[in-house]
């Protein structure tokens, strides 16, 4: 076990390295942050430009500036935004609980839909369950997130008027965005489980279930499920990076005071260090879900803990 | 015993999937104490009757379209057939239990072998979470698992075959069932361990008091278990009877194929060669004999060898430290030593785990010899030049056990059956490919138009000739057929070995026969080498090892396997606990065994 974690901690370091590397250097050529920051400043000379570059250590070459920053890494210090000076750090803390909340809802959301309709489709008890998936894919992967979010905006906040339309205040504000990011989710996820849970019931365990005269309930939920569990958990792993990537278009159209926004809002300013630092965070929080990913399979299968 | 009322009579059942009745108006009933066999062979509707009678059929879309199924356990009458399913869920796994054939699939693979007997305890039987494991675990001793407390921690995969069927044995008797169900329970168990499930489940049923159908094709188990047998076929019981009766003056044209399909250990003792057997094979409703009795004389003992196999040894390196160091190895061979002759059959028996299949992979060239060395036709297999090679690949056919896993099912068998001939480049002119595969198709004894048909439209012996009629595309000169007759009904495996004995006879085909099957292997085996623990611990000629057996081990294999003739059951004490495990530590080398010759070709191990 001790092996296993060293490994994955040097491949961690390795992620991050290449990780930063390719988006500091991609983000400065994107433009000059020094024009950004005196736009409507009225008479900008040359030599001014220069100054705030000096002044932001841009003028510096470019693998200096990328040590400095991975210096700063050792001491969790992401430096400070160009705009305000406030410390990355602070930015990051306040956003990153509000974009993990966000994740979790989603998956969530998506959990508890996708499970129990995939089993009720599995075992076909009833047609509703093959409709109702229908409807879900259709919608969850053909209509892109941002137009899904706008439309419940516009029926439950304009027209209806039950659910705030931005901001994160109250639980009420979780139901949109959560459930924008868990339909897309669930859209493959109920398939997933589906398809696990027809190959399982094939298994011969599941008869011998019910030849000792378990209920149904327990058959499917208990014997069946956990043995659904590996596709459905590798897949979830591989699902929380699109669902990072895809909360920054969410967090954008709901105004949600998360990574995403700042992520947003730091490309368009050109603040390299808040960039870097979002972007250092997101992808730990990859790495360390894969992390949870190997450790679950253990968890589940004891096949595989004893390997 | 015959003084007691039945307490499970099925009375004209009949079963349905979609328009197709498996089950067809059948009736048999069983008492309390007894024995009842249902034997037939695959697709004659047995285990449809079995998971009928839990009403579990209809889960798999089975339909019970008519008949009862009358359960009487002294408590008032219940007919199963139209019984809602929670009362079925309290007789399931209470009064009625059941035991699967696969022990390798029946047990959840991520549950604690002591979660899915307490299961049932705690259902049933309203125990409380620490009752129902200390019953559990007097339960595994029941079934004689040594060290219960801690199996009951254990997972199904940390077990072996024989291991898991036995917990399946204490799960379903863990409510003291009055009627226990066991469908094909020892079928993928090697003979040895068999036994020992018989005679568990033998003393069990006698303390218990219990009801037993069961299940099986296995004749020679049926003659040491049962009291009463029906038979099946087609769906239709086609005879019943007390097992003597059945045995002794079977009525039926299919019980009496059946009966004459069914190799018999011990039945050629006296002869010195293998030999051809007239069969009975079933034409609609009427048995019709083929062929002739008579001494099998193929193989010329003075002749070069065609095959040596020199000190081979293989081993695999499982378990490994961090740094990739190995530290346990799998011995699977070591310093197997033979020779197979030009129309020879040389039989390698012994039980799973004794490195008989890696041998027989090895000498095709799936796998790599640790050391030691393969002669073919006098010359190194690894000294050899790229075409010698590639006519080792063409005079070397191996044929597997499962000939629909064998076979592409995208293919037309007659592409399969082409594809050797094409990659040596037999035969150019593709109109010639073509007849060839259907003289190849005819030989086997299929029909030439066969060849564009698809795996899934023939049954499994069709598919073992489908198998065989591609091992002879090229022209071979060994085949190494892997446990090639397992899978198949003994009527099916009778026509198939005549097959065999037909090829090699015409052809001088040399077999290197891997099985498990003593029966099958005393009837074609011109010599016999037995394995134990990847080393040949006695090999001679075929009266040698079934007449005068001198190791320990082959005496006990051969005392395990199940005599097709009730009331013979004189047996040597029964091997106890399970075979050894290949598995060492790098380091802790085996022993290996010295040969001695006790009679000229016959060498026995002297036991370390």
């Amino acid at each position: 076990m001790a092996g296993f974690l060293i490994k994955r901690f040097l491949q961690a370091i390795f992620v991050v390295l290449c990780v930063t590397l390719l988006v500091a250097y991609a983000i400065r050529l994107t433009g000059d942050p020094a024009l950004m920051l005196s736009q409507g400043a009225g008479s900008v000379t040359e030599d001014d430009l220069a100054r705030i570059r000096t002044g932001l250590g841009l003028d510096r070459p470019f693998y200096v500036q990328y040590l400095e920053f991975l210096g700063g890494l050792f001491t969790l210090d992401f430096g400070r935004s160009f705009l305000g000076g406030t410390p990355v750090n602070q930015l990051i803390g306040r956003a990153l609980p509000a974009t993990l909340a966000l994740a979790l809802a989603s998956l969530v959301v998506s959990i508890v839909i996708s499970i129990p309709l995939g089993i009720a489709s599995a075992t076909r008890q009833g047609r509703w369950p093959g409709q109702v998936i229908r409807v879900l894919s259709l919608v969850g992967l053909s209509f892109p997130n941002f137009w899904l979010a706008i439309m419940l905006v516009l029926v439950f906040s304009i027209s209806l008027q039950w659910l705030p339309p931005s901001g994160m205040e109250g639980w009420q504000s979780f139901l949109m965005p959560a459930l924008t990011m868990g339909i897309i989710l669930t859209a493959t996820n109920v398939r997933l489980v589906r398809t696990a849970m027809l190959e399982t019931l094939k298994q011969q365990y599941v008869t011998v279930a019910r030849a000792k005269g378990l209920s149904e309930r327990v058959v499917l939920y208990k014997h069946a499920l956990r043995n659904c569990a590996i596709p459905l958990i590798t897949y979830l792993g591989i699902q929380f990076g699109g669902l990072l990537g895809g909360i920054v278009v969410v967090e954008r159209v709901f105004n949600w005071p998360g990574l995403g926004t700042l992520a947003f809002q730091a490309v368009a300013d050109r603040d390299y260090p808040v960039l870097q630092g979002v972007i250092v965070v997101l992808s730990m929080l990859i790495v360390l879900v894969n992390l949870i990913v190997d450790i679950a399979y253990g968890l589940v299968d004891p096949r595989i803990r004893t390997e | 015993m015959s003084d007691k009322s039945p307490i499970l009579s099925v009375n004209d059942l009949s079963v349905e999937f979609g328009a197709a009745r498996v089950v067809d108006g059948l009736s048999f009933s069983v008492r309390p104490g007894e024995t009842v066999a249902i034997v037939g062979e695959s697709g004659s509707g047995k285990s449809v009757t079995s998971l009928s009678v839990m009403r579990l059929v209809e889960h798999g879309n089975g339909r019970l379209a008519s008949g009862s199924i009358l359960f009487d356990a002294g408590e008032g009458t219940t007919d199963l057939a139209t019984a809602g399913e929670t009362r079925m869920r309290r007789l399931r796994g209470n009064e009625i239990a059941m035991i699967f054939q696969e022990p390798m699939t029946s047990l959840n693979p991520v549950f604690t072998v002591g979660n899915q007997i307490c299961e049932t305890l705690i259902l049933h039987r309203n125990m409380s979470r620490a009752e129902a494991r200390t019953e559990a675990a007097r339960l595994l001793s029941l079934v004689r698992l040594s060290d219960a407390e801690r199996m009951l921690d254990r997972y199904p995969h940390q077990l072996s075959g024989g291991m898991r069927q036995r917990v399946m044995i204490a799960m379903a008797l863990a409510c003291q069932p009055k009627v226990l169900i066991a469908d094909e329970p020892t079928t993928a168990l090697d003979v040895t361990i068999q036994a020992q499930i018989l005679s568990i489940l033998a003393d069990l049923q006698r303390e218990l008091g219990m009801a037993v159908v069961f299940i099986t094709h296995d004749m020679g188990v049926v003659a040491e278990i049962a009291d009463r047998v029906v038979v099946m076929w087609k769906g239709r019981k086609v005879e019943e009877g007390a097992v003597a009766e059945i045995f002794a003056n079977p009525q039926h044209p299919y019980t009496q194929t059946l009966l004459s399909a069914v190799p018999k250990l011990g039945a050629m003792t006296g002869r010195m060669l293998p030999r051809r057997l007239t069969l009975t094979v079933m034409e609609g409703e009427t048995p019709t004999r083929i062929g002739e009795d008579r001494d099998h004389d193929t193989a010329d003992m003075t002749a070069k060898p065609l095959l040596s196999v020199e000190d081979l040894t293989v081993r695999f390196d499982v378990g490994k430290t961090m740094f990739g160091r190995v530290t346990h190895r799998v011995h699977a061979a070591e310093q197997v030593s033979f020779d197979i002759r030009p129309g020879e059959t040389l039989a390698l028996v012994g039980e799973s785990g004794s490195g008989k299949s890696t041998v027989g992979r090895t000498i095709q060239g799936l796998q790599a010899p640790t050391s030691g060395r393969i002669l073919y036709d006098g010359k190194s297999v690894t000294e050899m030049t790229g075409e010698e090679t590639q006519r080792l690949r063409r005079e070397i056919q191996y044929i597997f056990q499962d000939p629909f896993a064998s076979l592409d099912p995208r293919k037309s068998v007659g592409f399969s059956i082409a594809e050797p001939i094409r990659t040596h480049g037999l035969i150019k002119d593709s109109a010639a490919i073509k007849a060839r595969v259907e003289e190849l198709l005819v030989k086997v004894g299929l029909e030439p138009s066969h060849a564009t048909r698809y795996p899934h439209q023939f049954s499994g012996g069709q598919r073992q000739r489908i198998c065989i009629a591609r091992a002879l595309s090229c022209d071979p000169k060994l085949i190494i057929a892997d446990e090639a007759l397992s899978a198949l009904d003994v009527s099916v495996q009778a026509q198939i070995i005549e097959l065999f004995m037909a090829l090699q006879e015409e052809r001088k085909l040399a077999y290197l026969f891997i099985s498990h099957d003593m029966a099958v292997v005393e009837r074609m085996a011109h010599r016999v080498a037995v394995l134990y623990l990847g080393q040949i611990v006695e090999i001679g000629s075929r009266a040698q090892i079934f007449e005068t057996p001198a190791h320990p081990y082959t005496r006990r294999l051969l005392s395990a396997v199940p005599v097709a003739e009730p009331g013979r059951r004189g047996r040597l004490p029964l091997l106890e606990g399970e075979v050894p495990s290949p598995v060492r530590a790098v380091g802790a080398e085996p022993t290996i065994l010295k040969h001695r010759e006790i009679a000229p070709g016959h060498f026995v191990a002297a036991d370390a």
